[in-house]
């Protein structure tokens, strides 16, 4: 376990020291949440798709979920905002087991159905016929506990929990066990792997991790509609970022939010059309020459990226 | 009750159309079209370009749009598919590089034709047929009103687009079924590696396959302001999802099994939202997952999956 305390320490503690300082020096602090929550959201994709292959294409509908699990605990139980958050995390786990059935289907047929699943959840959620439980596609609004500094403290927490769980994957003979199975499942199950109980943690983990961030979301914004959190670029944005930098690594999806988001907000904000021609070339280019990631082309040379 | 069974069956069948093109593309190629709406989305534009511009019936949009994105999605295949079948995990990758691709179609749209919404006045759609009857058999301009059928009115463009597309699916069988091309594409869709190692050109097969799944595309496409009211740039994406619902439904990688999917899908459609309305939104999904995990290889389908 030395390589994990080395990572713990390079990786996670500079993240974690700097993401919990910034705010003091830099005044946008939406633009850090943000960034703190596509951080945990890209480590999340990293997780089910890295480790395990699975392309959470539907993954914001944990998020929505979380979100929701929080808004509905804090207007109708008027539940602490931290407690919330982890009821939030619960349901997205409860969505996950779910959806587990999902686990069953391969490939494509499971990034479209989990599309599919989370547009479902969706439209549940903004239902007109739920108004009284989610209060419909009118939107929430829980103004009871908005506080911005102690949500933004929750994410970073949230993050370097997540960054933590991939350091462990990287690091553990499960994380291993999970890639094998990602390679090859009848191979790894020979090798006497449990590959269902295997790919039902990674999948939980990364639906809780979700869940969290959504209901951290939910208590940081506090005004919400559900085309808000269920927003389909949630999912892409973590995908592609996760992807970017490069998956089954711990730097990879950090260095793909970093640069990627951070260019979103150079040009996104302005002019939103060129920023999603860009986007959509970069991506293209991306899967067409760099198909493993900008982490490839370190790894490419033979250097070792963690 | 008639009305709803009957517009579902209209609706069925210009369903099944959207969905078709994307099969035909999956079967072919294993390749997910995640811009499968967008090309769909482009259609429209070209009916609204046909109708701008030149003032006459949208239906000559049809032949034009099909040529077209035949030649768009021939060029489009050589520039993309051999790379990306040469990565690990094409399938998978091909899901993120044509998300890529519909976000520049979509963006490139927006840029041109802004994000107002977009619709054609009906009445417009079929006007050649109008125009012919007056003139070879005489008698009045009557405006394209609704068309009876079974005592119900239905909007004429919903009656065209039904027909238009049983006329296409009926192309696509003569196509796959009694050419020579056909039964090549269906050596590949079958066995990609055996249909290689038989000397056939899979990928001058796949690059038609690829341009027909994109015309017929965009064929549905030119009928789309009719049959939702308006197009946006944005609407892409809904409609890929609701092509993918109505493709599994068939089955995936069987094209005619679509054209079941449709209409199953067009009459369920119809029915929820005349009695359950609010939850309409929630069929294509709930179904597709449905299907999904209880018959994957679709109502028609043999096992065709590999999974």
């Amino acid at each position: 376990m030395l390589n994990a305390s080395k990572h713990l320490l390079f990786i996670l503690a500079p993240l974690v020291v700097v993401f919990a300082l910034l705010p003091g020096v830099y005044q946008n602090h939406l633009l850090l949440f943000n960034f703190v929550i596509f951080l945990i959201l890209a480590q999340g994709v990293n997780i089910i798709y890295g480790f395990t292959g699975y392309l959470p294409f539907g993954y914001v509908g944990f998020f929505g979920a979380g979100a929701y699990g929080f808004a509905i605990m804090v207007m109708h139980l008027q539940t602490p905002a931290p407690l919330a958050v982890l009821v939030g995390g619960l349901v997205a786990i409860a969505l996950g087991l779910l959806l587990t059935p999902l686990l069953r289907l391969s490939g494509a047929y499971f990034a479209i159905a989990n599309l599919a699943a989370s547009l479902a959840v969706l439209h549940f959620v903004a239902n007109p016929a739920l108004e009284g439980i989610t209060k419909g596609p009118y939107g929430v609004s829980l103004t009871g506990t908005f506080n911005p500094t102690h949500a933004y403290y929750a994410a970073v927490v949230v993050m370097a929990l997540t960054v933590g769980a991939v350091i462990y994957l990287k690091n553990s003979p499960f994380g291993l066990a999970l890639q094998a199975v990602r390679e090859d499942a009848v191979s790894a199950s020979m090798a006497g792997v449990n590959i269902i109980k295997m790919r039902m943690i990674a999948w939980l983990a990364s639906a809780l991790v979700a869940g969290l961030a959504g209901g951290i979301y939910a208590w940081y914004v506090s005004v919400f509609y559900p085309d808000n959190v269920f927003s389909g670029e949630f999912s892409i944005f973590a995908i592609v970022f996760a992807l970017f930098g490069g998956v089954a690594t711990i730097t990879g999806p950090i260095v793909g939010v970093l640069i990627l988001y951070g260019i979103y907000n150079l040009i996104g904000f302005t002019t939103p059309q060129y920023f999603q021609l860009i986007y959509g070339l970069l991506i293209m280019g991306l899967v067409l020459f760099l198909p493993a990631g900008l982490v490839s082309l370190a790894t490419r040379r033979g250097w070792h990226v963690p | 009750m008639t009305y709803a069974l009957v517009a579902g069956v209209l609706f069925g069948l210009y369903f099944s159309l959207v969905g078709i093109g994307l099969n035909l593309v999956f079967g072919v190629m294993r390749i997910v079209n995640l811009a499968h709406g967008d090309i769909l989305m482009l259609g429209a534009f070209i009916a609204l370009g046909v109708v701008g511009i030149a003032g006459i019936d949208p239906l000559f949009a049809v032949p034009l749009a099909f040529v077209v994105f035949v030649l768009a999605g021939v060029l489009l295949y050589w520039v993309l598919v051999p790379r990306l079948q040469g990565s690990a995990n094409p399938e998978m990758l091909s899901i993120i590089l044509f998300f890529g691709l519909s976000q520049v179609i979509e963006a490139v749209t927006t840029i041109f034709a802004g994000t107002s919404e977009r619709s054609i006045q009906s009445r417009l759609l079929g006007t050649v047929f109008t125009t012919i009857k007056v003139k070879w058999f005489g008698g009045k301009a009557a405006g394209a009103g609704p068309i009876q059928i079974f005592g119900q009115g239905f909007p004429a463009p919903w009656v065209i687009a039904a027909i238009t597309s049983l006329i296409a699916i009926g192309l696509v069988y003569l196509y796959l079924y009694h050419t020579r091309l056909g039964t090549l594409t269906r050596a590949v869709m079958s066995r990609r590696d055996e249909a290689l190692a038989t000397g056939i050109d899979v990928d001058r097969v796949s690059a038609a396959a690829f341009g027909i799944g994109l015309g017929i595309a965009a064929v549905a496409g030119v009928f789309a302001p009719f049959m939702f009211g308006s197009v946006t740039p944005a609407f892409g994406a809904d409609a890929t999802v609701t092509s993918f619902a109505i493709v599994v439904l068939g089955s995936l990688g069987n094209p005619l099994g679509t054209a079941l999917g449709g209409v199953v899908y067009g009459l369920c459609y119809m029915l929820v939202q005349t009695y359950l309305s609010s939850w309409a939104d929630l069929l294509p999904y709930v179904l597709l997952i449905v299907i999904l995990l209880l018959r994957p290889s679709g109502l028609l389908g043999r096992r065709v999956r590999v999974a």
